[in-house]
């Protein structure tokens, strides 16, 4: 039996309305449409996809940053979607979201002093004197000098920042963090840093993460599950060396043959995949790949295809999967 | 007109600075390149090393605080540095010189159709204008003749079949927010390529792209451009992009170049250290990332000598005094070190 899940998401779903010229309602984009899944506690789940996958939308969705439309989130055994106000705000320190952009996250007009401090006055406590201590605490922890809580976020190199944004949420001790494309922006060398950073916080204050990106290489080596989202939906999920090796559905498939593989055959003599994504607005009937799926037969504009079992730890939205 | 040589563009010791509030920073301090014809050349490195000031130099659009100092850049064996600058607007720049930008979002004109901006490319850079035709005032009043507009536009709706854009004609007459990302990079391409060029600058053309789109992207500009015999300065810090595109490779870091190699000998024996390191930097299934340590030098008071010594593990006291001279490690493989990796320290 495995441990009980520290975070459940269940059929969620996230509608954002179109309206005509005259703000009348004429349709829905169904950013996220039924996604569940289940984290293990010190897990790391991946979360990848194409711009518009919905990525964004389930990570802003699973904090509370945008309200569901539908569907339950269950953390740490207590269910959470429906919360308000002073309830909700008591779960947040333990679920915390570390925002794409560290630069513009971090207010320009504070020092970094002033911005570490500021999580720790609303939710904790501490006196002032046990504050400062703490800050020093999690500077030292993100591996930055304590010359730096007196610099404003425009002095700080982009590996920086994104330092002080870390530290500002494990400030409060957070249970499981969702971080929101973590390394984008950042230079190769930076990255590594960045990455191993990430790798020994979780070990120092046993985290789980949502690791939600679109750079495949970086996922396959920090997490151990993975979700491909694809419109909205979780198209397949997997443990990550399983879901690299022997990917089943073909949008997966499509996407790791995507990556160049330096020092294997190159990309552009061996990629096939045509076409973009339709529009979310106007769905094509049955799944939602079949425009520019290379193996769609008749039956995938009938059906929608939902997520099956292929096997205990892998499942995928396929009718030809498996 | 050209050299005999098949080198298109030859960079010798190009030294740009600006003026900064902290002082001259040298963004490129002695920057050395060459692009044969119908070669797509990498220019590899992170944030800050003068990639993109090395592409700005080329097409002469750099910012008015930039100052050339020394060095040449001659294209087809003239000094683009010393040509009149009015020969450079009419003739090279957007003529045989074009350029890919990064962000195919903010580079076209929302307010205009994307046929009017395909057309006002033509008209100004058409390989049928005359080379002596009209400028300023009188240039704008001057005859379109309409042969050629008729030509010029049925050259540009080819273009954008030809980079496979749905319903090409019908294309012209929409507005560039109704095409997507990896479309609006498709027309950019179409724009880059319509003047008939013999140099491509691309600055970075896939970084804003998703991964599948980017290796759609990759696979038609590569198959454009080596159908045209067109050469291509390719921008990127992705050395994942370059291997999928290049035939060779430079690496720049801190505003000089390091090392240049074909691209399949560059990813078998990286020899810079700071090649070799950025190389393990990138992760890899079965291995920790390994990162470079320390932090890529200031330009205002860059280290001296060669300027990835602070960093370097192999570092002596030369490495301090002088930049290294270019030395090749294999017939076209060319290094600035004097402790190459993985081969034999020369006495």
């Amino acid at each position: 039996m495995r441990e009980a899940p520290i975070l459940k998401a269940d059929r969620l779903s996230r509608h954002f309305p179109v309206r005509n010229a005259f703000g009348i309602r004429t349709g829905a984009v169904r950013a996220l449409d039924g996604v569940s899944f289940e984290v293990a506690p010190g897990e790391t789940l991946g979360i990848v996809g194409e711009s518009g996958c919905g990525k964004s939308t389930l990570g802003k969705a699973l904090v509370g940053i945008h309200p569901l439309s539908g569907g339950a989130i269950v953390f740490e055994g207590e269910e959470i979607s429906r919360l308000s106000g002073r309830e909700r705000r008591a779960v947040a320190p333990r679920l915390q979201y570390c925002h794409q952009d560290p630069g513009n996250s971090l207010d320009p007009r504070w020092t970094v002093r002033r911005s570490l401090e500021e999580p720790l006055i609303v939710h904790t406590e501490l006196e002032a004197a046990e504050r400062v201590i703490r800050i020093r605490d999690l500077l030292r922890q993100v591996g930055l000098p304590q010359t730096h809580l007196d610099l404003y976020p425009h002095e700080l190199s982009g590996g920086q920042q994104r330092r002080v944004g870390l530290a500002r949420i494990l400030a409060l001790h957070p249970r499981l963090v969702v971080l929101d494309e973590p390394t984008s922006g950042l230079d190769m060398s930076v990255q590594a840093t960045v990455l191993k950073l990430f790798g020994e916080l979780r070990q120092a204050f046993a985290l789980t993460y949502l690791f939600i990106s679109h750079d495949l290489s970086v996922v396959r080596m920090m997490c151990d599950r993975v979700a491909v989202m694809y419109l909205g939906r979780i198209v397949e999920i997997a443990p990550t060396e399983t879901l690299f090796r022997a990917p089943q559905h073909p949008y997966t498939q499509s996407l790791l043959a995507a990556i160049p593989d330096i020092g294997g055959r190159r990309v552009t003599d061996t990629f096939t995949l045509e076409g973009e994504p339709p529009d979310p607005a106007r769905l094509p009937s049955g799944c939602r790949f079949r425009t520019r799926c290379p193996r769609a037969v008749a039956a995938c504009a009938e059906t929608d295809p939902a997520l099956r079992p292929l096997r205990p730890d892998h499942a995928a939205a396929c009718l030809l999967a498996g | 007109m050209l050299a005999p040589d098949d080198n298109l563009l030859e960079v010798e010791n190009l030294r740009v600075s600006f003026g900064t509030e902290r002082g001259v920073a040298k963004v490129l301090d002695g920057v050395n390149l060459t692009i044969r014809r119908g070669e797509i050349m990498g220019l590899v490195g992170e944030s800050g090393c003068g990639k993109t000031t090395l592409a700005r130099a080329i097409l002469g659009i750099l910012p008015a605080n930039a100052r050339h100092e020394t060095g040449s850049l001659r294209f087809g064996g003239e000094d683009l540095l010393r040509m009149p600058r009015r020969r450079v607007d009419d003739q090279i720049r957007g003529r045989r010189i074009t350029f890919i930008p990064q962000d195919p979002f903010a580079s076209f004109n929302p307010l205009f159709r994307i046929g009017s901006q395909a057309r006002e490319v033509m008209k100004w850079k058409s390989p049928r204008r005359p080379e002596h035709a009209g400028r300023g005032l009188f240039g704008f009043f001057s005859r379109y003749p309409r042969a050629r507009r008729k030509a010029d536009a049925a050259d540009a709706v080819e273009m954008m079949r030809t980079v496979q854009i749905p319903r090409a004609d019908e294309a012209f007459d929409k507005l560039p927010h109704e095409f997507s990302g990896g479309q609006r990079q498709r027309l950019m391409i179409a724009l880059a390529l319509m003047p008939q060029p013999d140099l491509v600058i691309a600055d970075e053309p896939t970084t804003a792209l998703d991964v599948t789109i980017q290796a759609q992207i990759l696979k038609l500009l590569k198959r454009l451009v080596k159908e045209r015999g067109v050469s291509v300065l390719f921008t990127t810090h992705d050395l994942g992009t370059a291997y999928e595109i290049c035939d060779r490779i430079t690496v720049m870091y801190a505003g000089q170049e390091v090392e240049m190699a074909p691209v399949d000998d560059f990813f078998q024996r990286p020899s810079h250290p700071y090649t070799v390191r950025l190389l393990e930097s990138l992760p890899k299934p079965g291995r920790e990332p390994r990162e470079i340590g320390g932090e890529i030098p200031g330009l205002v008071d860059p280290p001296a000598g060669c300027r990835f010594h602070p960093r370097c593990a192999h570092a002596t006291d030369i490495c301090h005094m002088k930049r290294p001279a270019t030395t090749s490690v294999s017939a076209a493989h060319d290094l600035r070190c004097y402790h190459p990796v993985g081969a034999t320290v020369p006495a």
